[in-house]
């Protein structure tokens, strides 16, 4: 019996999220004394190393194609292999599919879980994000099978140099979609705002979309993406998936530096998971530096050129 | 068209969230609540399409207790026909998404507008949830959805893009900005929301599979580290050696 972890892949490579979910399921696995399997939506050049993160066994699809039937794939391979619990990390595609297999199997389904698992006796117990991070909900888990999606950041992984088991399986042929793709247009170049280890954000108090070359440069310097609060999207200075916050895009980096933005509670609600958070701002009454671990009250439009300059050197 | 739209009744955006009773339950003292920002657009969207279309009835549904009615009456007011409030607490997606799923299976819509994820649970679960359990096709976030005859033609967010779906009814669709304006209740919207039905159905049965243990609020920030305009190389020393974010 162990534990499921089912991760994406992104150019040939695990994306960095299937490590966070792996890690989660070998401290859980650790706790229970179960071992840890992973299956791998796509095809990565050396799936062995994810026993690095803790996976003692990887399953690879010899015929990966997204229009096979995963979802009965994975539901099959939960009755063979008498899993119990399945995590998956937090992305578009991966709630979809957790939530289509608790469907099909009829179990317990949580998302949005931001803590490591602790146990009380054998019964597992989660804590999830609820009123967008502005609140937590502790539960435990009593389903037969418990499917849990999980956030970035939650715990560091305890790397060692062991490798995982390879086992080639073969996808299920059975219900494909009636959706039609018409096509996917890319904003070109960006690093994504959900997987970014640092976000450079502007507000209002950038003044205008002529000034952002002084976030771009400043994200460029830091390998960072760029985000902005919600009036500046709605004056279309900055496309609309770049908006932070309660009703736009949540992130959950290690950094994030909010320029000339006041710090409204809608705006922290997309922020609060961020692990450090840098504020520039002139107004020394911002809201936003209650939030901040680093503040420099000052013009951005000085600040920012400077802060790039010593990073760009550093 | 027969549009159902699912609301939440969720505390306003700016809301401080507290719980009271030693952790156990929601604190609503002084709290506003209001329909869920992205199930506001769905609710738009579906007046758009009816209006467009001059006939089709739409039906908004929440599962709630019965504080949620005065959500539903302002739904009501904003343009729906008739309003639906299974009678239960929200225990957790797939309870609510088992209720809404056996609305649909007993009364006949076409489309199914939701909101992209509510703002108390962020779940962004319910729609597919929904969806599977009516064997029907699931998109989300759409920001745009045209119906040219029998073809809906969508746009939804990917990461870092967008991308065009085509597809037929019947859809389970979850809506979020720009898809439609948000309407302001008219008069007589207003006047007529007292009068339209609103119609109050038991839930059923649902095995759950989680106990709730206690709510819980963040950990405020333990002070912010001031630095000095002229001083910057503190701030990068303490990114390099602090935050650890420069490699
Ligand atoms: C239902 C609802 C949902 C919302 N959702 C979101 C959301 O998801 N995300 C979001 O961001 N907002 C959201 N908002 C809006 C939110 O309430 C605020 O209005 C918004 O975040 C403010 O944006 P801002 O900080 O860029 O602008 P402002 O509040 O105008 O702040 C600009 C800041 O820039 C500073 N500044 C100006 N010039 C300079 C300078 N030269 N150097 C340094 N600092 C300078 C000012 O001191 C000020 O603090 C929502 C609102 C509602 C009602
Ligand atoms: N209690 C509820 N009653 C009616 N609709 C709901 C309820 N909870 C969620 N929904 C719908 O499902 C969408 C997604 O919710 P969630 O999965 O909680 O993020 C919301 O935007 C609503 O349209």
């Amino acid at each position: 019996m162990s534990i499921l972890v089912v991760v994406e892949t992104q150019d040939n490579e695990y994306k960095k999220s299937a490590y966070d979910a792996v890690a989660y399921a070998a401290d859980l696995a650790k706790k229970l004394s179960k071992s840890v399997t992973t299956f791998v939506l796509g095809e990565v050049a050396n799936p062995e190393t994810i026993g690095n993160y803790g996976s003692e066994k990887v399953f690879i699809a010899e015929n990966w194609d997204e229009k096979k039937d995963i979802v009965l794939t994975i539901t099959q391979m939960i009755s063979e292999e008498k899993i119990e619990t399945v995590v998956f990390a937090k992305s578009p595609v991966s709630e979809t599919l957790a939530a289509r297999i608790s469907v099909k199997t009829q179990s317990y389904l949580a998302t949005n879980i931001c803590s490591i698992p602790e146990l009380s006796g054998s019964i597992i117990k989660i804590k999830k994000s609820i009123y967008t991070g502005k609140g937590f909900i502790v539960e435990e888990l009593h389903s037969g099978l418990n499917i849990l999606v999980i956030k970035k950041n939650i715990l560091q992984a305890q790397l060692s140099d062991k490798l995982a088991q390879k086992q080639v399986i073969k996808l299920a042929e059975g219900k494909t979609s009636k959706l039609v793709s018409k096509g996917i247009t890319k904003a070109t170049g960006d690093i994504l705002l959900t997987d970014a280890q640092i976000v450079v954000s502007g507000g209002r108090g950038m003044k205008g979309p002529e000034n952002w070359a002084l976030i771009e440069d400043l994200a460029k310097t830091l390998g960072a993406a760029t985000g902005c609060s919600k009036p500046v999207s709605d004056m279309d200075w900055r496309p609309h998936h770049e908006h932070v916050g309660q009703t736009g895009v949540k992130v959950a980096p290690t950094l994030y530096i909010a320029a000339g933005i006041s710090g409204a509670i809608q705006h922290l609600a997309g922020v609060n998971s961020s692990k450090f958070i840098l504020v520039i701002n002139k107004d020394p009454e911002a809201p936003f530096f209650k939030a901040a671990d680093y503040g420099v009250v000052g013009d951005l439009f000085e600040v920012l050129p400077k802060l790039n300059a010593l990073l760009k050197s550093a | 068209m027969k549009i159902l739209v699912c609301i939440t009744h969720v505390p306003d955006t700016t809301s401080k969230i507290t719980f009271i009773e030693n952790n156990s339950k929601f604190n609503s003292a002084g709290v506003q609540f209001i329909i869920g920002p992205y199930d506001e657009y769905a609710l738009s969207k579906a007046i758009d399409i009816r209006d467009k279309q001059g006939v089709g009835e739409i039906t908004v549904l929440n599962v709630g207790t019965s504080e949620t009615e005065n959500t539903l009456r302002k739904a009501l007011a904003i343009g729906a026909d008739k309003a639906v409030r299974v009678d239960s607490e929200p225990i957790s997606s797939i309870f609510t998404a088992t209720q809404i799923s056996n609305f649909v299976k007993n009364n006949s819509f076409d489309l199914v507008l939701m909101g992209r994820e509510s703002i108390d649970f962020n779940g962004g679960i319910v729609h597919t949830l929904v969806a599977e359990m009516l064997d029907w096709e699931c998109v989300n976030p759409i920001m745009k959805l045209d119906i040219v005859g029998d073809k809906l033609l969508m746009t939804k967010e990917v990461d870092g893009g967008k991308e065009e779906i085509e597809a037929n009814l019947p859809l389970v669709l979850g809506c979020q900005e720009p898809i439609a304006e948000w309407k302001i209740p008219s008069m007589k919207g207003i006047m007529s929301s007292r009068t339209k039905p609103l119609v109050v159905i038991d839930p059923i049965p649902v095995s759950i599979g989680s106990k709730v243990l206690a709510f819980e609020v963040p950990q405020p920030k333990s002070g912010c580290k001031m630095i000095d305009p002229s001083n910057l190389e503190q701030l990068v020393e303490l990114l390099k050696n602090e935050a650890k974010v420069l490699n």
